[in-house]
């Protein structure tokens, strides 16, 4: 809402210290927050002044162009000696004897543009007339700007203020609540009552009692409950707009249209009421306010024919629909240059019902905004009045005395306050009766005794977000300032800090960027196109995607179900930089659709039953947290004295292993196959859970041919985990077993097995093979040539053995050794290299 | 006897004046040449005690005494020199394996967290070390957690497909979270009373792309309910918040706004870190940070409306409570000085990277 501080304090008398930005100050405190001050004076600095052009000499230029050399009298501001300034101008929209802006030599307007006295066109231009756009007020530069002769100003005085220039005007965000601050009127009030002022209401008249004396108007919807029509005959439709209120209605950010169109929203603005006129002379028997028929149509002042819903409301006649209540009147009522019968409409419409209408018809206005908020219930009356008097005085109208009233206004409810010392303890500050009392009485409610001391509290009738008890507590709240308010640290009780999950993840990111990990965060969004791209199978259960109905991009609508689409844009984002060498993760939720039952959607004025807690919790997709990461380039760089090192799959399983043994937990691998991985290069992960091997993710090489549709680099390495499931499976405590003080005993033995053999199947037959007195197993080389055998690869194992009460003898290990060769054999078909 | 003596100083004044000369020259060959020739079988003084046997026994002790002094003399003339020619070896040894410093020795680049996440950690220490809990819940959520039980009317703009992201089909009744709030309904279906929780998060909102909006972002969100607790607490809980973040010359403000799940309403805003309320009403000094209002606008909170506390079943006339909820990304923009949102998102690594991880 824009309101002009002069509009203000028409109705709010301040205090002389309330200048525009301590104003500003006030109201931004109490709610209202002033967004943006407008002053188009304060770009100006020096002298612009009213001047009256006393004669001039038009002198044909070189150029085609004619000048005119002009004689200005300024007033006081006339050279000593002399009755005028000679000033030099390009415009013709002026005569002799008409006043204009000057602005004298040292002003400077806005983008520091400097009048001087200067010599041009064989004159001493002293100054300069000045068009509207020259001084900041507009954009207008046909001419310049001349007063209209019923101003009353004089050469020499202050033009920016005789332009209404030195006026302040705020934009303020009012807020949801407070559908009656998109008024000067409820502006006003709040400001003179948080600033201490007085307030003056022009709109204090009652709604008479219901009259038919007037237009008849009939209606058949509760969502119109009252309806003012009050009749103008014998307008003049020649009569303009007067400028004061052109530039007022310019300051709120409302086109002039034609006077009487004009005072309509010039009283909207000013009351808050919506107000229509119809050309009474194109109406055709009762107004009839009633539902649309499903399907009725109805051409608005847009010239669009829309089709209604049975839900929008109707302003009809015997012809048929007229308006669309609260948000556009009809093409055929409209008001016309030859109008000079009015009827004008006050009327309080239902909020919900005008809210649905305009979005329905995707037609919001400055009226069906102020319906949908809750427009004072009881202004219509004065409102109507207000604009007739305006026809009547500036357009020449006389105003019917038969006033249509139908229907009345609807009583605002009455709220019994029990407890007179909620506003202290929910604000924390010291309120008494009396001043609760008296805060909500400036505020418009009428207060009375209520039951057991309580109080009786009916709202004014523009203020229907006053209805529970809180809501009466933010009134005072706001009136007192929260600035009043002392903090104080509420004391929670003694806390257990994070959960064992919350911990497990923290330490998990922690150590994954200790590791050398950069951690990114991507949109969740993806396409299917995505998922083709990383060649998933029709039956992946990465396609059970969740869609949106309304994505933000057509080629995004899903979810994701993977983190590594996002990784991979982000990998072609940092190449695109030339940024090659990447390990890069990230943790967040992944999508899945399960199916995932029907949602409720319980009342509200009560806790829902366990079953619909439990639907609302469960009905949703499986949102499991994923943690995964991407590797290009070289995993370390190239230096004087290293060569560097290319990434490959052991950092994608560096990286889970990095995560596991956060967890405490030991990462087990089988060979995997899994899209988008390098079928040989891919490493299914997991953890043996009671014998069993689950799977938590996968680690390897991407794809080569994926790779090349997503334009990564070759290598590429990925690595994707169930983060969730990794740490519901972390053992809680984990045990601090005794040390062996005894020195440990190494073996070596290198074993031939076919090639085709998992080295971990070896090492773990080698493991159990080994028993107790196994204390780690290592693999330190892996050979194949023809020494072993086509087809044949040599492993070889470093075994550590130790016993927790003794030094182990060289003939305990070697034995300990060849049972665990033994069941490799056994196991494996591997045989001790010779 | 006295030819005895004279023979014994001659060697040991010869042996000092040898050693002088190694020590000199720090040689390890000089060394051990004059080791031999005093110290060694054919030293003067070891030749001297093989003739020993010929004297006479009175005789004999007192010149193997005056020869043994003789020689621990040159043996700890000996040691000294050693140790001179060792400490020269050594830093001559030193000298040859003395490497550049200065060139890189990057054998991994360091990783880091996101700033985001950083401060949701640094944040969220700061409420478990009041005794609050980390509360959670999923972002693609119920629409009645989302808003019903939030006193978000049936019509509420917010609830309109230009505003929410909803799964499909939208009359499921199920939406991507617009607030972390969400996690307040979750928390006071779930939890026994009283409750202290802040709940970090994800939040999706069908907004625009650009360098100040995000369609994904972050807030943290925190609710109180506990027996007498209103604005005052709510007050001097941000406030606490406010310094940690921003040191304690931070200066906060509650102005009165509207929320459908607070009552009363506040929005908390910040001293402008610039012009520290300078530019207002100064229009020669505009604030580009605080737009010449002074504030920056950090969050909202208020009052937990009791009619989101009667959605939960809670007793309103027992209970009360505040809750908060801000933007973690503004925080880190405010923090940090970032000026583009989407560097937060397009996962460049020297974003990430800048602040090492860390929200100090």
């Amino acid at each position: 809402m824009r309101a002009p501080y002069s509009w203000l304090t028409d109705f709010a008398r301040l205090d002389e210290s309330m200048d525009p930005v301590k104003l500003a100050g006030a109201l931004t405190e109490a709610g209202l927050q002033v967004e943006k001050i407008d002053s188009p004076a304060q770009a100006i600095s020096g002298l612009v002044v009213v001047g009256r052009v006393m004669e001039f000499v038009e002198e044909p230029q070189k150029n085609g162009k004619i000048i005119r050399w002009c004689q200005v009298d300024v007033g006081e501001h006339n050279p000593e000696g002399e009755s005028s300034r000679g000033i030099i101008c390009g415009a013709h929209n002026f005569q002799p004897g008409d006043l204009v802006a000057v602005a004298l030599p040292g002003a400077v307007l806005p983008g520091d543009f400097a009048i001087a006295s200067r010599k041009t066109y064989g004159h001493i231009s002293d100054g300069m007339i000045c068009a509207e756009d020259e001084l900041g007020l507009g954009t207008d530069h046909a001419g310049i700007i001349v007063f209209p002769p019923d101003v009353e100003v004089t050469p020499g005085e202050d033009a920016l203020a005789a332009l209404g220039a030195r006026d302040v005007t705020y934009e303020i965000d009012v807020t949801p609540d407070e559908g009656y601050c998109l008024s000067v009127r409820g502006l006003a009030r709040e400001a003179a009552q948080i600033t201490g002022g007085e307030f003056s209401d022009p709109y204090a008249a009652p709604v008479p009692a219901t009259s038919d004396a007037g237009y008849p108007v009939v209606l058949d919807t509760e969502d119109c409950p009252l309806f003012v029509g009050v009749r103008v005959s014998g307008i003049d439709p020649d009569r303009p707009t007067p400028p004061w209120m052109v530039r007022r209605l310019k300051d709120v950010g409302m086109r002039s249209i034609s006077l009487a169109v004009d005072i309509t929203n010039y009283v909207m603005m000013e009351s808050g009421q919506p107000l229509h006129a119809y050309d009474a002379s194109a109406l055709s028997g009762a107004i009839r306010v009633r539902h649309a028929h499903a399907g009725e149509t109805l051409t608005t002042l847009d010239h669009n024919a829309r089709v209604l819903s049975d839900e929008d409301v109707l302003i009809t006649d015997d012809s048929g629909p007229i308006g669309l209540a609260g948000v556009m009147g009809g093409l055929t009522t409209e008001l016309t240059a030859t109008t000079t019968d009015v009827l004008l409409e006050a009327a309080w419409f239902d909020p919900v019902a005008i809210g649905r209408t305009y979005r329905r018809h995707h037609l919001p206005s400055e009226a069906s905004r102020r319906f949908e908020r809750g427009v004072d219930r009881g202004v219509a009356f004065a409102a109507g009045m207000r604009a007739a008097e305006l026809l009547r005085d500036l357009a020449g109208g006389e105003i019917s005395q038969a006033v249509t009233v139908a229907g009345a206004v609807v009583p605002m409810p009455t709220r019994v306050f029990t407890d007179p010392t909620l506003p202290s303890r929910i604000l924390g500050v010291e309120v008494s009766l009396a001043r609760v009392e008296s805060i909500l009485r400036a505020s418009g409610v009428v207060v009375e005794a209520g039951p057991e001391g309580g109080l009786r509290l009916t709202p004014p009738t523009w203020r229907p977000d006053l209805v529970d008890d809180y809501d009466f507590v933010e009134e005072i709240g706001r009136k007192i300032g929260f600035s009043a308010i002392t903090p104080r640290v509420p004391v929670a009780p003694i806390g257990r800090g994070y959960t064992r999950e919350q911990m497990c993840r923290r330490s998990v990111l922690d150590a994954v960027a200790t590791a050398g990990f950069v951690e990114v965060i991507t949109l969740p969004f993806l396409g299917v196109a995505e998922l083709d791209r990383l060649g998933l199978d029709p039956a992946d259960e990465r396609r059970a995607t969740v869609r949106l109905a309304n994505p933000l991009s057509e080629t995004q609508p899903e979810l994701r179900t993977t983190l590594l689409p996002g990784l991979f844009a982000a990998v072609n984002r940092n190449t695109s930089r030339s940024l090659d060498d990447l390990a890069l993760f990230e943790c967040g939720s992944v999508f899945l659709n399960h199916g995932h039952g029907d949602q409720v959607m319980p009342e509200v004025s009560h806790r829902p039953t366990d079953a619909e807690v439990q639907q609302l919790f469960s009905a949703l997709p499986d949102q499991p947290r994923h943690l995964a990461g991407v590797l290009t380039g070289q995993w370390r760089p190239s230096d004087g004295s290293h060569p560097g090192e290319t990434v490959s799959w052991t950092h994608g399983v560096y990286l889970a292993q990095t995560v596991a043994e956060t967890l405490g937990l030991d990462l087990a691998r089988r060979q995997g196959t899994r899209q988008p991985w390098h079928p040989g290069r891919c490493a299914e992960l997991g953890v043996i859970n009671l014998g069993q091997f689950v799977t938590v993710g996968w680690a390897g090489q991407v794809h080569p041919s994926v790779a090349a549709v997503w334009e990564l680099p070759e290598p590429t390495i990925a690595v994707e985990l169930d983060l969730d499931r990794l740490i519901a499976l972390a053992p809680a405590n984990g045990t601090i077993t005794a040390l062996s003080s005894h020195p440990a005993t190494k073996q070596d033995v290198a074993l031939v097995v076919d090639g085709s053999v998992a080295a971990a199947e070896v090492q773990s037959a080698l493991r159990d093979g080994a028993g107790e007195l196994l204390e780690s197993i290592a693999l330190f080389d892996i050979f194949t040539g023809d020494q072993i055998g086509v087809g044949k690869k040599s492993l070889a194992y470093n075994l550590v053995f130790r016993a927790f009460d003794r030094t182990l003898t060289e003939a305990e290990a070697t034995s300990a050794r060849d049972a665990a060769v033994a069941e490799a054999t056994r196991r494996c078909g591997a045989v001790m290299r010779a | 006897m006295v030819d005895v003596n004279e023979q014994i100083d001659g060697a040991v004044a010869q042996a000092t004046k040898d050693f002088a000369l190694v020590a000199e020259q720090s040689s390890r060959e000089a060394l051990v040449r004059a080791r031999n020739c005093h110290l060694g079988k054919e030293a003067p003084l070891r030749l001297m005690q093989r003739t020993l046997g010929s004297l006479a026994p009175d005789e004999r002790k007192a010149t193997g005494s005056a020869i043994q002094a003789g020689l621990k003399v040159i043996e700890a003339q000996y040691a000294q020199v050693e140790a001179a020619v060792e400490a020269v070896e050594l830093a001559g040894q030193l000298a040859r394996e003395t490497v550049d410093v200065t060139t890189d020795v990057t054998l991994h680049p360091r990783g880091a967290l996101h700033p985001i996440t950083a401060l949701i950690n640094r944040m969220c220490d700061v409420f478990v070390a009041m005794g609050w809990q980390i509360a959670e819940g999923p972002e693609a959520e119920a629409e009645w957690l989302n808003f019903d039980a939030l006193n978000f009317t049936p019509d509420h703009p917010a609830r309109f497909l230009s505003d929410t992201l909803f799964l499909d089909p939208p009359e499921a009744h199920r939406i991507l979270r617009t607030h972390t709030s969400p996690v307040q309904a979750r928390t006071l279906l779930t939890h026994d009373l009283p409750v202290y929780v802040v709940a970090p998060g994800k939040v999706y909102r069908a907004d625009e792309y650009d360098a100040t909006h995000l369609p994904v972002f972050h807030q943290i969100e925190g609710l109180a309910v506990d027996k007498g607790l209103g604005m005052a607490d709510l007050k001097g809980t941000l406030d606490h918040l406010a310094k940690a973040m921003f040191g304690d010359e931070v200066v906060t403000r509650l102005r009165p706004h509207y929320f459908p799940f607070t009552e009363p309403s506040a929005e908390v805003d910040l001293r402008c870190f610039v012009c520290h309320g300078a530019s207002v009403g100064d229009p020669a000094h505009p604030c580009r940070t605080c737009k010449s209002e002074g504030w920056i606008e950090w969050g909202g909170c208020g009052v937990v409306n009791p009619r989101v506390l009667q959605a939960a079943g809670i007793d309103t006339e027992v209970y009360s409570g505040f809750a908060f909820g801000m933007g973690v990304d503004r925080t880190v923009m405010f923090r940090n000085n970032a000026s583009d949102l989407r560097d937060f998102v397009e996962g460049d690594i020297r974003f990430s990277r800048q602040l090492r991880g860390v929200a100090r």
